[in-house]
């Protein structure tokens, strides 16, 4: 294979690995956190707005690791750089 | 397939760049500025007051009520940044609901700029509240060796706040323009409702973390205040 075969391989297989993974665990960890916020409102109802905006806040936390994984697949398929810099060289 | 607003360029000479994005930042500005001129023209005291007066009325004691919850005692002081940064966020998200509207914070640029106000934000209210040196303090909490730390945390947060609102709506654009070539009639459209409710709870969870920030720089001067108060009780008595 030559270079850029090579990087394309790789950037498309890292894509899908980086999504899918970095979709499962924090998927599992907000379903964990929704999870205990529910049966503690369940327990509490008078808590509920404070559980309720400290759960919004924590998801958006978790959430944001699967985005970063998603930005980094997004970066790889669409604004590769190593793709861009053997292009170039070949275009020379 | 285009990954965000910057790479629509309407002019551009030498350095400076019209994209689509500084356009619609400047729309949604003017929008705001106009709006909130036209209801902050004829404000009443009184019983009846006109029905925008009374939704401006709403938002900004909403907003106050947050602020104060999170622990920050005086909202007025921090509402002209926070509320400013929430409506800002919040407008620019909601306003995809008009056609052919690209959300300018589905652009890393705007993104950046946002959370760079927040990076200096912070230190700015902390030292307004105790001093440059009351300020400076609160890094070597609790011990000195903390220092680096500190520093890599206020840099990372930043680059999370940028990338978190960046990534969330960046990707619900994405999965519209994906969806609209596969099943093009009604998906997109519930894409679009859930883009609505993400983007609200985007809006609310950065100034809601910018407030978290601002109160924590806060809250760390103002209890070395008070151990120095304490202390110097002491060597009264």
């Amino acid at each position: 294979m030559d270079n850029v075969s090579i990087i394309a391989v790789a950037s498309i297989v890292t894509a899908g690995f980086s999504t899918s993974i970095g979709c499962m665990f924090p998927a599992l960890g907000e379903g964990k956190s929704v999870s205990t916020a529910l049966s503690s409102i369940a327990q509490q109802p008078d808590a509920a707005p404070t559980i309720t905006r400290t759960l919004f806040v924590g998801l958006a936390m978790i959430e944001s690791t699967a985005i970063y994984c998603f930005v980094v697949s997004m970066i790889l398929i669409f604004a590769n750089p190593f793709w861009n810099h053997i292009i170039s060289n070949i275009s020379k | 397939m285009k990954l965000s607003p910057d790479e629509t360029i309407f002019w551009q000479h030498g350095f400076f760049t019209i994209n689509l994005t500084i356009v619609t930042t400047w729309a949604i500005m003017l929008v705001l500025v106009v709006v909130s001129a036209l209801i902050t023209r004829k404000l009443k005291t009184g019983i009846r007051i006109s029905r925008w007066q009374g939704i401006l009325e709403i938002l900004v004691t909403g907003i106050n009520n947050q602020i104060k919850e999170i622990g920050l005692k005086k909202p007025q002081e921090y509402i002209g940044f926070l509320g400013t940064l929430f409506l800002f966020i919040v407008i620019s998200n909601v306003f995809i609901i008009l056609p052919w509207y690209e959300p300018p914070t589905g652009s890393l640029s705007t993104t950046a700029a946002l959370a760079i106000c927040v990076f200096m934000a912070v230190p700015f209210f902390g030292i307004v509240k105790s001093g440059i040196g009351g300020y400076l303090k609160s890094y070597l909490k609790p011990t000195f060796i903390m220092l680096p730390f500190n520093l890599i945390s206020e840099t990372t947060r930043t680059l999370a706040l940028a990338v978190r609102l960046f990534g969330n709506i960046m990707s619900g654009g994405m999965i519209v323009a994906i969806l609209l070539s596969i099943t093009p009639f009604i998906f997109p459209i519930v894409m679009k409702a859930l883009g609505l409710l993400t983007g609200m709870v985007q809006a609310y969870i950065f100034s809601i973390l910018a407030t978290v920030y601002i109160a924590a720089a806060v809250h760390d001067s103002k209890s070395t205040d008070k151990k120095e108060i304490i202390s110097t009780k002491k060597q009264e008595d």
